[in-house]
């Protein structure tokens, strides 16, 4: 245990995180309420899928405030990240990035930060990846460094969303599914399906769990991201079905926005 | 089992909430750091925490029995961690 605890810290140590000023290279709409911002860092250092950068807003008046948000690019694009922002009507910082910045505008960021929810390829798998909402951000940097890695880790992810309109990298998500490398995806909607959808039209539950868990086997590294009710639920599911409580990973991100 | 819960439950975060605020007092990463709950004695990351950040503090709680690991205050003059729930706090050493 010493060894591995040894060699772990040489992969979590890095130099004291400082913030940076980043500069917007482009922004992308991915739904009516999602925006991705790549970011161009003067101090990029390698992140691992899975961890984050904190965003800092101050005020004129020194008022400041600091949210953070997951990395959804792969480790492999070098010299910027992307970050995945959902628009949060009473938020602090989402509204003005989504409504203020712009291309060229610098914002203040510290990163990456996070050991604990993150995936390498080198770990192996098999891998259940649960998503709710904009919880599928920080599964997508795995999920793209898994294919810049060019593992074949059997993995499957389960992403609910409410609608497809609301299914953030549908399309890529489409592409990785038709892949055939090792990696299937499953949506659920739980409010408004697309017309002859034939998937999971509900909530997550023991059944759906189930079906979709049963080819990886009996010990899959588990990652849950999401609102904090759909983690809780889908965490105690998955318990409750036979996956090993320790195999289980879990983001909160806390009340879902509406 | 349903996916409704009181807003207190709503506000839970994990561990990795907590990921930059640690840089700045331990100036390490510590969410991947080993810790023991002194009350019930089950061992966890830090990341594995239920953190609730919410508040005038933050205040994280040992997944397996509930009770309190970790509380930090943050005053202008000062940073007050109350660690009496941890058996031990694992902050690596970064070389330079």
């Amino acid at each position: 245990m010493d060894i591995l605890r040894r060699a772990l810290d040489k992969i979590n140590m890095q130099k004291t995180l400082d913030w940076q000023l980043a500069t917007i290279k482009n922004i992308k709409e991915e739904t009516p309420r999602v925006k991705t911002f790549t970011l161009a860092l003067p101090d990029w250092s390698p992140h691992r899928a899975g961890q984050h950068y904190d965003i800092r807003l101050t005020a004129p008046d020194g008022y400041s405030v600091q949210r953070s948000y997951s990395i959804a690019s792969e480790p492999e694009r070098t010299n910027e990240v992307d970050l995945t922002i959902e628009k949060i009507e009473d938020g602090e910082v989402s509204p003005f990035m989504h409504d203020v910045v712009q291309v060229g505008d610098q914002i203040e960021t510290r990163g990456p930060i996070g050991g604990y929810f993150v995936w390498e390829a080198a770990q192996g798998g098999p891998l259940l990846l649960i998503a709710g909402g904009s919880g599928v951000v920080p599964l997508m940097a795995m999920l793209r460094h898994r294919g810049a890695a060019k593992s074949d880790v059997p993995t499957r992810l389960l992403f609910s969303s409410r609608t497809p309109d609301d299914a953030i990298y549908f399309d890529e998500l489409e592409k990785l599914n038709a892949q055939m490398d090792g990696l299937k995806v499953f949506h659920t909607f739980t409010r408004v399906q697309p017309s002859g959808w034939t998937g999971y039209a509900r909530r997550i539950d023991a059944p759906m769990l189930t079906e979709v868990a049963a080819p990886l086997g009996k010990n899959p590294k588990v990652y849950i991201c999401g609102p904090t009710a759909l983690v809780e639920n889908a965490a105690n599911t998955l318990v409750q079905i036979g996956i090993p409580a320790p195999a289980v990973k879990t983001e909160r991100f806390g009340p879902s926005g509406s | 089992m349903d996916e409704t819960m009181d807003i207190t439950g709503e506000l839970m975060l994990d561990g990795n909430a907590a990921g930059g605020m640690f840089y700045e007092l331990f100036g390490a990463e510590m969410t991947a750091s080993p810790t023991e709950c002194a009350t019930c004695g089950t061992p966890n990351e830090m990341g594995a925490m239920r953190t609730f950040n919410q508040a005038p503090g933050m205040i994280m709680r040992c997944p397996a029995c509930g009770n309190i690991v970790l509380r930090i205050v943050q005053t202008p003059d000062a940073i007050y961690i109350d660690a009496r729930g941890a058996a031990y706090l694992r902050i690596a050493r970064v070389s330079s």
